[in-house]
């Protein structure tokens, strides 16, 4: 059997990230009320933390929004020194919302019917990644 | 009804907004933010190298010229461009409305933010509940190691000041360090006469101040959702919101203008720097993230309720700057063929030869292939030039930090230096080469409330 797609989170969800000192906040919003649980269940706060861990990250907290189909996620240690003093060209962790959506996953039949319904011809290529 | 509308959601956005928003429909208020973390540490620098400076000029600029329609419509401008020196900023605009010919105009000065003595003398007795600081990143130095270079601290004072402003008859409020979400809250408190302790209407107030503080944004700027589906974003319009009353709010935007207002828009600005979404704690209350209730009104219009709210915190949010020595970042592009790996082998090349020349000097310093996995190379597993297609060209971004100077001179030269004896086909050194330049650091922590005092004297 060939192996399964797997799609990057963006299909599913969109965001947004900043920063306070050295700590990136990371909001992920479902584009649809139905995909929040497949959201919830995707992303514990051990497999964003696992995700992020080659950039040097701390700790992460996640934090839900129900009410707005979406997570939050504040990681500590994120930005290599943060604000004025870091290096990296995005120390302000602007992009952070999408490196977290970059993240592939194994979604089911039914989800990634629903989403190509939802998307339409507008899905971006690269969104959809060979299986393993 | 009452209108507020953003006009400025940090210091550098977009400069024909307020102009657009004033000239586009009704507005009451025009609310705008300039005072980003990293904002206070520029605006520090500035103010001492020269004690007239410290404050957002583009706001004087910008909104100095729309004064003569500002007055004439009986428009109120509430801003954060007083930066570290508010009476300053308050002064310059006044003689733009003298320029201008606009006379009568209150300009309200809300001071006393600047807690830099209270943490200096916190220092000196030893960080802890006792001495009254509590420092907020568990990552950061320690408050002994920084407070010989603490050069300014600045409490996140509340909508109190402002609103106290306004009832003295301000038509231009200017503050300082305010918590940005206030400037937009205080109109509410003092249109609708909000009790001290409705904690609920403030709370609602603070959602929509932080649907404005940052413009655009909530309206169809920086839209991941579907930055395609953006109408007319050549003249994009800021989000406006409007109250009828203090328990709910629509957030819309001018209908001739461009832009977007739905939920998604407005979701990715409710996300957007709040850590722990049931206790957003700000100097007004604590608001509740996980009760808003958002309904569609239409098209570009989004109704915000069910927000609850509780008491603030005893402490306010205390951002101190200290100076943290030199910083330089260069850019070099290099082209095809091989432009990843030629990158990549030039930002080692001027490292080791600048190591060579002021050895051990820098602190800290980062090599980047722009173009070829900058940002998301390290969490796919990717090194730079690993990419199925390869990149015509490639920018080498090389940075250092370090507490000496000429440290960070002598990179910017050896950067340049790269173009005749590095690897072929660099470009992209016309503008020069790259300076050092003085960073600050930024540490955080809380100081009790009934510690500040925030003083509101209105200019004329």
């Amino acid at each position: 059997m060939a192996a399964r797609a797997r799609h990057r989170l963006f299909v599913l969800a969109h965001g947004r990230s900043g920063d306070k000192g050295n700590t990136v906040n990371i909001g992920v919003i479902a584009r649809r009320p139905e995909w929040y649980p497949t959201l919830a269940a995707e992303l514990p706060a051990a497999r964003v933390a696992e995700y992020f861990r080659p950039l040097g990250t701390g700790p992460v907290e996640r934090f839900e929004l129900p009410n707005l189909w979406a997570l939050n996620f504040v990681i500590r240690r994120a930005l290599g020194g943060g604000g004025a003093l870091g290096l990296r060209l995005d120390a302000q962790g602007k992009t952070y919302a999408q490196a977290l959506l970059r993240m592939p996953l194994e979604l089911s039949d039914e989800i990634v019917r629903a989403a190509r319904e939802h998307w339409g011809s507008g899905l971006p290529d690269d969104c959809v990644l060979p299986g393993r | 009804m009452i209108r507020i509308a953003a006009g400025s959601g940090f210091w550098g956005d977009w400069p024909q907004a307020p102009a657009l928003q004033v000239r586009s429909g009704p507005i009451d208020y025009l609310v705008l933010d300039y005072l980003a973390e990293v904002t206070t540490a520029i605006l520090d620098k500035l103010h001492r190298r020269d004690a007239a400076a410290g404050y957002a000029r583009d706001f004087v600029t910008d909104v100095g010229e729309l004064l003569p329609e500002i007055a004439d419509r009986g428009i109120r401008v509430i801003a954060s461009a007083g930066g570290v020196n508010p009476r300053g900023c308050a002064q310059a605009l006044l003689r733009k409305a003298g320029e201008a010919g606009v006379s009568g105009i209150g300009v309200g000065v809300v001071e006393g933010s600047d807690v830099l003595d209270l943490v200096r003398d916190g220092a000196r007795r030893g960080v802890g509940e006792s001495a009254g600081i509590v420092p907020l990143d568990p990552d950061g130095p320690a408050l002994a190691e920084i407070a010989p270079r603490l050069t300014s601290a600045h409490a996140y004072l509340g909508a109190d000041p402002i609103v106290e402003a306004l009832e003295l008859g301000a038509e231009v409020v200017v503050t300082g360090r305010t918590t940005d979400a206030s400037l937009a809250l205080a109109p509410i408190l003092h249109e609708f006469g909000v009790a001290p302790d409705d904690w609920d209407a403030r709370a609602l107030g603070t959602v929509v101040g932080h649907l404005l503080e940052c413009g655009a944004q909530a309206s169809g700027g920086n839209f991941l959702g579907d930055w395609r589906s953006v109408p007319d974003p050549a003249r994009i319009g800021f989000p406006i919101a409007e109250l009828s009353g203090p328990g709910r709010a629509v957030i819309t935007k001018h209908e001739s203008l461009g832009g977007l207002v739905n939920a998604a828009t407005v979701k990715e600005q409710l996300v957007y720097e709040i850590a722990d979404p049931r206790s957003y704690a700000t100097a007004d209350c604590i608001t509740d993230f996980t009760t808003i209730r958002l309904t569609d009104e239409g098209p570009d219009r989004v109704g915000i309720g069910g927000v609850r709210g509780k008491p603030p915190p005893t402490a306010l949010k205390v951002t101190c700057v200290y100076a943290a020595g030199w910083k330089v970042t260069g850019e070099l592009t290099y082209a095809w063929p091989e432009a990843p790996a030629k990158a990549r082998a030039a930002g080692r090349l001027v490292l080791d030869r600048a190591e060579a020349r002021v050895g051990g000097a820098f602190d800290e310093c980062a090599v980047e292939q722009v173009g070829a996995g900058a940002l998301f190379g390290a969490l796919d597993g990717r090194e730079a030039g690993d990419d199925a297609t390869v990149p015509d060209e490639v920018v080498l971004r090389v940075s250092a930090r370090s507490r000496d100077r000429s440290a960070c001179e002598w990179l910017g030269r050896e950067l340049v230096g790269l173009v005749l004896t590095g690897p072929p086909g660099a470009t992209g050194y016309a503008a020069g080469r790259p300076r050092a330049r003085e960073v600050s650091g930024i540490w955080s922590c809380l100081l009790p409330s009934a510690r500040v005092r925030p003083r509101v004297e209105v200019l004329d």
